[in-house]
């Protein structure tokens, strides 16, 4: 079933609060092999300037896919999760996620359209801290493969 | 730096996956889906052997670029196009090649085109990141 296009510009109500911790940004720079010791050592974060260590750059896809969550389980949207492909990713990071920063995943979906009977959905997520900092913005494209 | 210019190299690499580096960003992730670490699964899906997380290739091709500018906090947007699978064998794994080309510098901000393959496939594709090329201001 393709997803329904009439809920392009739905936007969800903010994921709960998350907390970036120093222990899973290790974790998630182990993970991914990053070796910048901005991520693993205070000190050397704070000597450049940031306030505790920094999330690598791709990091905030954690983030982002709690707020995703609520337009994939939208019945309206009729998002098939068991056809998903993810198609395209993009991050805009108007400073590092931090340790210790504290931010809810707001999602929209920003288009929906139809393509060689599969459906292409971009979702688009703010990551804003209880001040309304807006910290990283977020783009996914998913693929609902057609039966 | 200061002399950064169109077509410059970042200093590419080979990157290795095999299946404790998808069980290890499954974890880190949250990412559990079985396509990335139940042959059985994967296959009986039609894919060709389990498969790296998109998210975990696109994770490893940036580092090339962070090493080079020495500072992961400076990379202020990065956008792919996942344009194909890694199959990620039982027995040898996978081997990908991660590099980037500088496209463009203006203002202090340079655009870095970044190249992931895996054997004759670009396994990301329009996959561009904008880096600071002097640190930020010092935040309080």
């Amino acid at each position: 079933m393709p997803v329904n296009p009439e809920v392009a510009g739905r936007s969800y109500p903010p994921s709960p609060p998350y907390v970036v911790s120093r222990a899973k940004i290790a974790e998630f720079a182990k993970a991914v092999g990053a070796t910048d010791e901005a991520h693993f050592d205070p000190a050397v974060a704070k000597q450049r300037g940031y306030a505790d260590v920094i999330a690598p750059p791709t990091f905030a896809v954690l983030i982002a896919q709690q707020g995703e969550a609520a337009a994939m389980i939208d019945p309206e949207a009729g998002i098939d999760f068991s056809r998903l492909v993810h198609g395209e990713e993009s991050f805009t990071h108007h400073r590092p996620l931090t340790a210790g920063d504290e931010v809810q995943a707001t999602t929209t979906i920003e288009k929906v359209r139809q393509a060689g009977g599969h459906s292409m959905v971009t979702l688009g997520t703010q990551l804003t801290t209880a001040d309304g900092e807006v910290v990283t913005d977020t783009t996914s494209v998913v693929v609902i493969r057609g039966e | 730096m200061n002399d950064l210019k169109p077509g410059d190299q970042i200093p590419p690499r080979t990157v290795h996956v095999d299946r404790a580096t998808l069980v290890r960003y499954a974890g880190a992730s949250g990412d559990f889906n079985p396509i990335h670490w139940d042959e059985r699964f994967a296959t009986s899906v039609g894919l060709p052997d389990v498969i790296a997380h998109g998210m975990w290739t696109m994770g490893a091709a940036i580092q090339p670029v962070v090493n080079w500018l020495g500072d992961a906090g400076r990379v202020t947007s990065y956008g792919v196009r996942f344009s194909a699978p890694v199959p990620v064998s039982y027995d040898g794994g996978a081997d990908i090649q991660v590099g980037g080309t500088v496209k463009d510098v203006t203002d202090g901000t340079a655009t870095i085109d970044i190249t992931a393959t895996h054997g004759d496939d670009k396994v990301l594709v329009r996959a561009r990141a904008t880096v600071a090329l002097t640190p930020a201001p010092a935040r309080s």
